[in-house]
């Protein structure tokens, strides 16, 4: 028969201290070497790629940057490079920073559960084995020439032709003049976090005197630029919409 | 007066000794009671609780531990083990890298040549180059798993805040490491690889001259921008090869060593392993 979980009060006062030698140290030690052994025969079974000389000429198709930073090489797609390969990095370093500062459910801390903090859970896990895993597994593996996607079955073809059918938002609204269409992203654009932080400040209104305004800024804006890639993401692929907000400096 | 006659060995005394074992006592007595020995080792090693105090707290090597830890915190289930892998992993690139490092010539003229040199006729040379990349690229995986566990059990909720963003400098620095390296073989895959890594750069917002806004800032261009200070140049050239070769095995080494230190002088300052409380 399964043992009843302890109650978190019990499990306080069973604080056992136990000495870290030998009962860490061996552990540590068992560790490593299975680990070097693990390396060792990898190492012996699979040689590290070397390929021709670079030649500064001769760029091969596709181009891939390692394979770590193949999500961010993938929204490339989706966004320019000043914010797949600039912003969206300098984002993620910071956001992770803040996750300690901005999270501040104090259920949780030193153990395993989902129910205490869903939410969480779900934000990080999304962020990181949606948006960073499985793009680069896409990257990897089904990113062909000109870095067009080829199933695994698929022929790597260097001149598939894809129909580049994409236009921007405002056009696909029927919205001809330059003006205009600049008025309609940047309307777009920021009314998708204005009011996205206005419906989540307003249902949490109870929270912000426990929380604090400017975490809860900080939070939902992070959120809201996350799902905003998704967004794009999703727009692209199914509506074939390119730019949302198209600028002389910068597009969106 | 006549002098004593010197003391002649019992032969069979000894011999008594040898059959019964008693000598390698004496002698281990004799080693361990030594100047050399005692002066090597400061305890004993004896299975007592002051010896296992003193194992840990008394050897520079292990003294970043606590002494004591919670009995929960031993759980692989808990830890997974993956920040210890990705430090032994370090420690792993740390030794080969220093052995690929006396055959490397970061130069443009020298370095494909000295991997292929490496590989063919440096003893052991490929096991060398193999298990350096491999672990490299394992310990990318393993710090990612490393932070996706402490994410899981809520460890940078207080009082581990502070250790949560050492962690992310460590990651970043992980990355970095590894995308340093990656130029260095000089081949096709690391040269265009790179520049497609580095090609970012001239996107920068401001300082890159491709980015938004560099209109508005003096000086940006080609040749002087964001992307250029990370490579020497407007293209993945020797100097590149030049910066990313001391970047990897000297500033960013030295950075994240010193960093993993005071992560794990950070854990033991937090309270140990984060736990149910
Ligand atoms: C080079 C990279 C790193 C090394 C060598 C390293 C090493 C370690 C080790 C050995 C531990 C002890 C417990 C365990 O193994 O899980 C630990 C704990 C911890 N690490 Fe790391 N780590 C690294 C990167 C990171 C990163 C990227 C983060 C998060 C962003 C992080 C945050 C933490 C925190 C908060 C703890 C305390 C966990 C707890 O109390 O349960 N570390 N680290």
């Amino acid at each position: 028969m399964a043992e009843a979980p302890a109650p978190r009060k019990k499990l306080e006062e069973n604080v056992e201290k136990v000495h870290v030698w030998p009962y860490l140290v061996r552990i540590e030690f068992l560790c490593a070497i299975i680990t070097i052994l693990l390396l060792t025969v990898w190492s012996i079974t699979i040689d590290a790629p070397l390929e021709e000389a670079a030649n500064p000429t001769k760029t091969p198709n596709p181009s891939k940057a390692p394979w770590y930073f193949l999500g961010l090489q993938d929204i490339l797609v989706y966004f320019d490079p000043w914010f797949a390969g600039v912003v969206a990095p300098v984002l993620i370093i910071v956001g992770l920073i803040l996750i300690p500062y901005l999270d501040v459910n104090p259920k949780g801390n030193g153990y395993y559960t989902y129910v205490e903090r869903k939410f969480a859970i779900w934000v990080y896990s999304f962020g990181f084995l949606v948006l960073w895993i499985f793009l680069i597994i896409m990257g990897v593996f089904l990113r062909g020439p000109g870095w067009n996607l080829f199933m695994p079955w698929q022929f790597w073809d260097p001149h598939k032709v894809v129909a580049l059918v994409s236009v921007d938002l405002p056009y696909a609204f029927g919205i001809r003049s330059y003006d205009m269409a600049n008025l309609f992203g940047a309307v777009v654009v920021l009314g998708y976090f204005v009011v996205g932080t206005a419906v989540y400040m307003f249902m949490e209104r109870k929270a912000i005197k426990n929380v604090g305004i400017t975490r809860m800024l900080l939070k939902i804006n992070l959120v809201l630029i996350m799902i905003g890639i998704v967004v794009k993401i999703v727009l692209r692929l199914a509506f074939n919409i390119k730019y949302i907000w198209v600028t002389p400096w910068f597009n969106v | 007066m006549a002098a004593k006659p010197p003391e002649i060995p019992n032969i069979a005394e000894i011999m008594a000794k040898v059959k019964s074992g008693a000598i390698f006592g004496e002698i281990a007595k004799m080693i361990t009671e030594s100047q050399v020995w005692t002066s090597s080792f400061r305890h004993g090693y004896a299975d007592t609780p002051r010896n296992r105090v003193l194992q840990i707290a008394s050897n520079v090597w292990l003294h970043l531990h606590p002494v004591k830890m919670h009995r929960h915190a031993l759980r692989i289930k808990f830890t997974w083990c993956m920040g210890g892998i990705t430090f032994l992993l370090f420690l792993s690139t740390v030794v080969t890298g220093v052995i690929l490092m006396f055959y490397y010539r970061p130069v443009g003229e020298y370095a494909y040549f000295d991997m292929k040199y490496l590989q063919y006729d440096v003893p052991f040379g490929m096991l060398m180059r193999n298990m350096h990349r491999w672990a490299a690229h394992a310990m990318v995986i393993t710090v990612w798993l490393h932070m996706f566990r402490v994410f899981l059990t809520g460890s940078y909720k207080p009082p581990r805040e502070f250790n949560w963003v050492i962690g992310v400098f460590l990651v970043t620095f992980t990355l970095l490491l590894s995308f340093t390296g990656y130029l260095l073989p000089w081949d096709q895959l690391a040269m265009w690889a790179v520049t497609v890594g580095t090609n970012m750069a001239r996107a920068t917002p401001f300082l890159g001259h491709e980015g938004p806004f560099q209109e508005f800032v003096f000086g940006v261009s080609p040749r002087y921008d964001a992307r250029s200070v990370l490579i020497g140049g407007s293209i993945v050239g020797p100097p590149a090869l030049l910066r990313f070769y001391v970047l990897h095995c000297i500033f960013i080494p030295l950075v994240a060593g010193a960093l993993m230190i005071v992560h794990f002088w950070r854990i033991r300052k937090d309270g140990g392993i984060s736990g149910p409380l």
